[in-house]
């Protein structure tokens, strides 16, 4: 099939009676339109979540208190962490997912394009609710994204507003998946069978599961701290037999798979985008996919690594640890994978290519100092120092962000039509790639020297790296207004792209359907031999 | 798109997923400002969330039943709603594996503990045994309670319980037999056993706070056993009421035998409850 007869898909649909303007994007049910929305979201909060990212690092510039008070410092580590993982990064990917899972399946929505609506809209009081705690009395969360008794249960109203917030992003993380599922699952086009689905969907469908699997967990684990607080249970007191190591262990069972959903949708755009500018297929796709599985198995067993220093038996400290380094093999199995796709390809390096490679090299030195902190005996003096920091901003930055960085550039050509500027996006690449080792680099040796996150103020010997840290935080910082402005101009005034502009790529998006691809695509599903 | 794809029916721009976002801000603002008694504007606020949640149900349920009967459903749609009910029960799983393992957290792990060597200077003579308030309110003899005795009223619920799973699975063996008057029958026996369940649990509730002294503030013990019989309890709320709507839906006329998933969809949850409702039996009452 030749993308000229795609094009019939394109004639006007005018039995669609779609409202225009805002009311188009209130009512819409159009995958394309609903992951639009996902993105816009996620890249908005992705900035406000990177100011006060900024403002911490702005008070560590130097030893002693300079801007923030401390409890207000406490509040932007939680607030930044839960705004990324829960507005930036997991709602990026939804939104790739409803844009992408549709069109390489040959479906032509989601399965329920009304649910899948809602599943956006419900972020939106969720993140109203969430930020407008820092206008109440007591403030926002200070308590770390973890949200651990007995802490959390002292705040004010602020604390609830986050917890309420929590649930309403959870439900929607719930719908969202339950639709992906059965989109993957129920709406393939006739010969796309399971094993000839590109990668992204096999992540997609492994990383909903954990999803559903582990997001009424923390609804469970949050709903306790609720009438810990208001409605006198002692699930974590232990003047009432209660524990509080007990929420740590239910919400680190929701909080270990949690971090694979926020790399595992990365680990398929990295599949799609590396072949493409190797233009050779993947190499070993079923172990891909095994592996993945076995990530997403071994993301249940392993999350006593989070609390090796609350007091645990050694045997279980042992089965951690053990559990722990196991994942190193299927996330090797992918790694050399990618390694073994690149060899003695034609391999060019356009900006999306450059964000991948990064992406492998750096994600391999967050996965390395993972390993590191696996050890018990090791993690015992680096648990809750900066090494730690360090050790979740190598996986989380180059990896979640970069792989949904290099999605953004690898798919905007298909989804506008329009070609970014190479030479914008090279410049993005590399300032962040130095910005972002300046960063975080030196926070393994204030980790390893002892300092403490979460505080704001350190000793006297800290203060160098600090202050380099803080130089290269804002350099990435303000490295991302390129990537805004590279997207912006591209979508107003880019040059026009081609049907198949990476030749390499042969997921059904770029073999099947022009550029732009057309608002509604696949209403009649492609053949596929 | 509105029309039909390949026969699975996508559904047109609809409303009702930003109505109901609206309802979710002010139910939770509402809860927010209820739990930290700022009054009236929590209950004001709840009471507008809740309000706008059921006209987004009616009006939600109502098209979509409007389209069920008006046959665009296919069969691979019936296939995606087998699939994400199924997801969706796991989801409920889960939630609720949380609150067993609060209670197996609290009754193998933090119970024993406060009552080892370690702990012996704290909390001197504490004796570590289920049930328990915990080392702080077990010595005050205020707060004595009796735990429910399991085979008084839980056993009468798990009776009732099993049965409404058998009238259930009646009603649809008369569905499938096109019989009209056994399944409206079944169904009805159902939500009676049903709504009998929640009396007695609503009675026992009352029996526990006013003669045995057990409160959700009972330490541990209460804790555990208001948090996993109330959400249980919810969770069968719910139960009969969907199965009301689905009682109604056949008094209408609505279903055919080969076309009914809404009913089974119903059926699983229901089940679903009553296997949740043995795991409670077995761990919040008998092995208390």
């Amino acid at each position: 099939m030749t993308i000229a007869t795609a094009h019939d898909h394109t004639h006007d649909h005018s039995h669609d009676h779609a409202p225009g303007g805002l009311m188009r994007y209130f009512t819409t049910t159009n995958h394309k339109d609903i992951g639009t929305m996902y993105l816009w979201f996620a890249f908005t909060m992705f900035f406000i979540g990177g100011a006060m990212a900024l403002a911490i690092r702005a008070e560590l510039f130097q030893p002693g208190l300079q801007y923030l008070q401390p409890e207000f410092f406490n509040s932007l580590t939680t607030v930044h962490a839960l705004v990324m993982i829960f507005g930036a990064v997991m709602p990026a990917f939804v939104g790739f997912a409803n844009w992408l899972i549709p069109m390489q399946i040959g479906a032509a929505d989601m399965a329920f394009p009304r649910m899948n609506n809602w599943s956006f809209w419900i972020l939106i009081p969720a993140a109203i609710l969430l930020f407008a705690t820092f206008f109440v009395p007591g403030g926002a969360a200070a308590s770390g994204w973890t949200l651990y008794p007995p802490l959390v249960i002292q705040g004010g109203i602020g604390v609830d507003m986050s917890i309420l917030a929590l649930h309403l992003m959870g439900a929607s993380s719930i719908m969202g998946s339950i639709n992906i599922i059965t989109t993957l699952l129920n709406l393939r086009a006739p010969g796309m069978t399971l094993m000839k689905m590109p990668l992204f969907c096999w992540t997609w469908l492994i990383t909903a599961y954990l999803l559903i699997a582990t997001m009424p967990v923390l609804a469970g684990a949050i709903t306790m701290l609720l009438t810990d607080r208001h409605f006198g249970t002692s699930f974590f007191n232990a003047a009432g037999g209660g524990d509080p190591t007990m929420f740590m262990h239910i919400f680190w069972f929701f909080g270990h798979p949690e971090v694979y959903i926020l790399i595992l949708p990365a680990f398929g755009i990295v599949s799609s985008i590396i072949p493409a500018f190797a233009r050779k297929p993947l190499f070993g796709y079923a172990s891909m996919v095994y592996a993945t599985g076995s990530i997403a198995i071994l993301s249940f067993i392993v999350w006593g690594h989070h609390m090796f220093t609350v007091g645990m038996p050694a045997a279980g400290q042992l089965f951690f640890m053990y559990a722990t380094m196991l994942i190193a093999v299927p996330t090797g199995v992918k790694i050399f994978n990618w390694i073994a796709t690149m060899w003695r390809g034609s391999l060019t390096f356009e900006t999306p290519m450059l964000f991948c490679i990064g992406f492998l090299c750096m994600f391999t030195l967050g996965g390395f100092s993972g390993l590191v902190l696996a050890i018990v005996a090791v993690d015992i003096t680096l648990h809750n120092t900066y090494y730690v920091v360090a050790h979740f901003h190598y996986v989380l930055f180059p990896g979640a962000i970069w792989g949904l960085t290099a999605a953004v550039y690898f798919y905007l050509p298909k989804f506008t039509g329009k070609m970014y500027n190479e030479t914008l996006g090279k410049w993005h690449f590399w300032i962040s790639a130095i910005a972002f080792n300046v960063t975080f680099f030196p926070q393994h040796f204030l980790g390893l020297a002892g300092m403490p996150r979460r505080i704001p103020d350190y000793a006297l010997q800290y203060a160098e790296w600090n202050a380099i840290s803080t130089i290269g935080a804002f350099a990435l910082g303000f490295s991302q207004l390129i990537f805004l402005y590279n997207v912006v101009t591209t979508i107003r005034s880019g040059e026009k792209a081609k049907d198949r502009q990476w030749e390499g790529a042969d997921s059904l998006e770029w073999t099947h359907l022009p550029s732009p691809v057309p608002y509604h695509t696949f209403e009649t599903p492609p053949l596929l031999k | 798109m509105s029309t039909t794809t390949g026969g699975y029916y996508f559904a047109p721009p609809s409303k009702w997923p930003v109505v109901g976002s609206t309802a979710l801000f002010f139910f939770m603002s509402g809860l927010a400002m209820w739990m930290n008694e700022i009054q009236p504007w929590g209950f004001t606020s709840i009471a507008i969330g809740f309000s706008i949640l059921l006209y987004m149900l009616f009006g939600w349920f109502g098209i979509v039943i409007h389209e069920s009967e008006s046959g665009l459903y296919n069969k691979q749609m019936d296939t995606s709603y087998r699939w994400s009910m199924s997801w969706f029960i796991f989801s409920e799983v889960m939630f609720f594996s949380a609150f067993f393992g609060a209670l197996f957290y609290a009754r193998i792990f933090s119970v024993p503990w406060l009552g080892d060597f370690d702990n012996a200077l704290i909390w001197q003579g504490y004796e570590a045994k289920w049930p328990t308030m915990g080392p702080y309110l077990d010595p005050n003899p205020a707060f004595q309670f009796s735990p429910m005795s399991a085979w008084g009223l839980p056993a009468i619920n798990t009776a009732l319980l099993l049965s409404s799973g058998v009238t259930v699975t009646w009603a649809h063996h008369a569905m499938i037999a096109n019989n009209r008057k056994q399944l409206i029958l079944g169904l009805f026996l159902t939500i009676l056993l049903g709504a009998i369940f929640l009396g007695v649990q609503a009675y026992e509730y009352s029996h526990a706070y006013s003669d045995l002294n057990l409160k959700l503030s009972s330490g541990v013990f209460g804790s555990t056993f208001f948090m996993l019989t109330g959400f249980h309890g919810f969770h069968v709320t719910l139960g009969a009421v969907m199965l009301t709507v689905i009682l109604v839906r056949c008094i209408k006329g609505h279903f055919t035998p080969d076309h009914h998933f809404a009913f089974e969809a119903v059926a699983w949850y229901w089940h679903f409850v009553d296997v949740v409702w043995l795991g409670l039996f077995v761990f919040v009452y008998w092995l208390a």
